[in-house]
């Protein structure tokens, strides 16, 4: 078997490296994939089109808007699946393993996530506003809030931290994002132009069509973000406990 | 060429993070290693200009699915047959 | 060795990129067919994913290009930056433009790093989902090595049916049993249903 397994995997890389001969040169310019007349369009077009200096949140939440919605519903029904399989299924009776001991949070720990936890979310704030200029956006700004609320989780206890953030409030927060996302979308439909055609927002909101879809974006990241908060901390929560919500990690 | 051997300098290591990874029998060293793997990718990718993506493997490889990973650990055996 | 030209030249310097996603991702194939621990092999999965995603924005470099965020001089808001020199301001003072082809080299393509950047937010996600199944898994079984699950797996499966069919001394006989007299139930059932359907549809 073990053995059995190398066949596959040889024949695998033999394949892929003889293709690799066929990439283009490393970095060059003219490559199929720099070269193709879209990838062009994005880079020459974004500054004119939504006013955005960040091309990737442009492409990711306008050009591409579609694609990233669904995605956050792909999150979203990964965070309802393991709440749905976990839900009701650890032990009960709570047997306290060989490795668990009572122990008070540590005066220290306690102390520093204290002064680091609003830091951190006013991190996740910047993020997510300053995306359209800088590295950034709805993904990782709500993967940072997540994450603080996961630390205070970690260094208190979780039943600390879900009374900071409840966890019906996940499922909430998690659907109020792609309603968001998909209202925005549906908003510009109804003005007359097709689902997430933001620049159909001007007719309502005193902006130029293209400062339009620069703030819709804002919207759209929101929303993204609103989702992966709730759900990343849902994953946490759930995973460490078995789904009792109590006695974490 | 500063560039290019930073470039060779942490491919190698990504190769033998995976390897370490995949090897260790305790399960909480192979997720501290998948860590270590996740931000040397994040590494990478910052070096070739791709900086949202080395900013989401920041947050999320060598961040959330690190703790994700403990936090099931926790709950199953930590040795591994292999 | 190292020669210009020869194939161990074209992989290992010119194309070191293409080379260590294959060795990633072999790694993490391997991984996920021999390892025997469940965690294990997700682990080799995610392996596998950075592979793939080390591939995508390797096609995406530029050389000499810079990151895909629109320098003070081709930015949308121009006039909004504060440039460093004085005498530049009015340099500075434009509104957004059409970049043409040779300015286009310069920047990083940005539809990799869209792509990308989602299938790793959806990875972790799907991450999470496969460490619940493991915890179910262990729940149900008490195991999370292959090889004593699939065991395991196999003697309940044989409880199961030795319960079932109630004579446990010949396994092998009752089956086909059980199955015709299965089938012909069903047929029955579904006959039966196929035949008191279509009647209220008549009354209508």
């Amino acid at each position: 078997m073990k053995l059995l397994s190398y066949i596959p995997v040889l024949v695998v890389g033999v394949l892929l490296l003889y293709a690799a001969k066929d990439f283009p040169e490393w970095g060059s310019p003219d490559a199929p994939a720099s070269k193709s007349p879209v990838s062009s369009h994005f880079i020459a077009n974004t500054g004119v089109d939504t006013e955005v200096p960040n091309m990737v949140t442009a492409v990711l939440a306008d050009y591409r808007g579609f694609d990233t919605m669904f995605e956050t519903v792909v999150v979203f029904i990964a965070g309802m699946a393991v709440l749905a399989i976990l839900k009701n299924s650890g032990r009960k009776k709570l047997v306290k393993r060989e490795f668990e001991v009572d122990a008070e949070p540590d005066l220290i720990v306690t102390n520093t996530v204290r002064l680091l936890v609003p830091v951190i979310q006013i991190f996740a704030f910047y993020v997510l506003a300053h995306g359209h200029v800088s590295p950034g956006g709805g993904f990782q700004g709500g993967v940072l809030m997540g994450a603080s609320f996961i630390l205070v989780a970690l260094s208190w206890d979780l039943e600390t931290a879900l009374i900071r953030f409840p966890l019906n409030w996940t499922t909430i927060l998690g659907g109020l994002g792609i309603f968001l996302y998909a209202g925005i979308g549906l908003l510009s439909m109804f003005l007359g132009g097709e689902f997430l055609d933001y620049s159909e927002l001007a007719n309502i909101f005193p902006v130029s069509r293209e400062m339009a879809r620069y703030h819709a974006m804002l919207g759209v990241e929101i929303g993204v973000g609103l989702t992966v908060t709730a759900i990343m901390f849902s994953l946490y929560a759930n995973l460490s406990t078995e789904g009792r919500l109590q006695r974490g990690l | 060429m500063g560039l290019a051997l930073f470039n060779t300098f942490i491919l190698l290591l990504l190769v033998v993070a995976a390897l370490l990874a995949l090897r260790v029998k305790d399960l909480l060293t192979a997720s501290v290693v998948f860590a270590v793997y996740s931000f040397l990718m994040c590494l990478l990718w910052a070096e070739m200009g791709a900086v949202d993506v080395a900013f989401t493997e920041a947050t999320v490889g060598a961040g959330i699915s690190t703790v994700v990973l403990i936090a099931t650990i926790f709950n199953l055996k930590r040795k591994s047959s292999d | 060795m190292f020669e210009d030209g020869t194939i161990i030249n074209e992989l290992l310097i010119e194309r070191l990129n293409y080379f260590i996603y294959v060795v990633l991702l072999l790694i993490g194939l391997h991984a996920m067919i021999a390892k025997k621990n469940l965690i294990k092999k997700l682990i080799g999965m995610s392996i596998f994913q950075t592979a793939i995603i080390l591939f995508y924005v390797s096609i995406g470099v530029k050389e000499g290009s810079t990151i895909p965020v629109y320098l003070p001089e081709h930015d949308p808001h121009g006039s909004h930056s504060v440039p460093s020199d004085t005498n530049e301001t009015s340099h500075f003072d434009h509104g957004p433009v059409i970049l043409d082809s040779s300015l286009v080299k310069g920047y990083a393509n940005p539809l990799p790093h869209v792509l990308m950047l989602t299938a790793i937010v959806v990875g972790v996600a799907t991450l999470g989902l496969a460490l619940a199944l493991c915890q179910r898994i262990y729940q149900g079984y008490g195991t999370i090595e292959e090889d004593e699950l699939l065991a395991k797996m196999e003697s309940r499966e044989i409880r199961s049916k030795t319960l079932s069919v109630q004579i446990p001394k010949d396994q092998k006989l009752p089956k086909k049993d059980e199955l015709k007299k299965e089938k012909s139930r069903s047929v029955s059932k579904s006959k039966t249903l196929s035949a008191s359907k279509p009647k209220p549809k008549g009354k209508k």
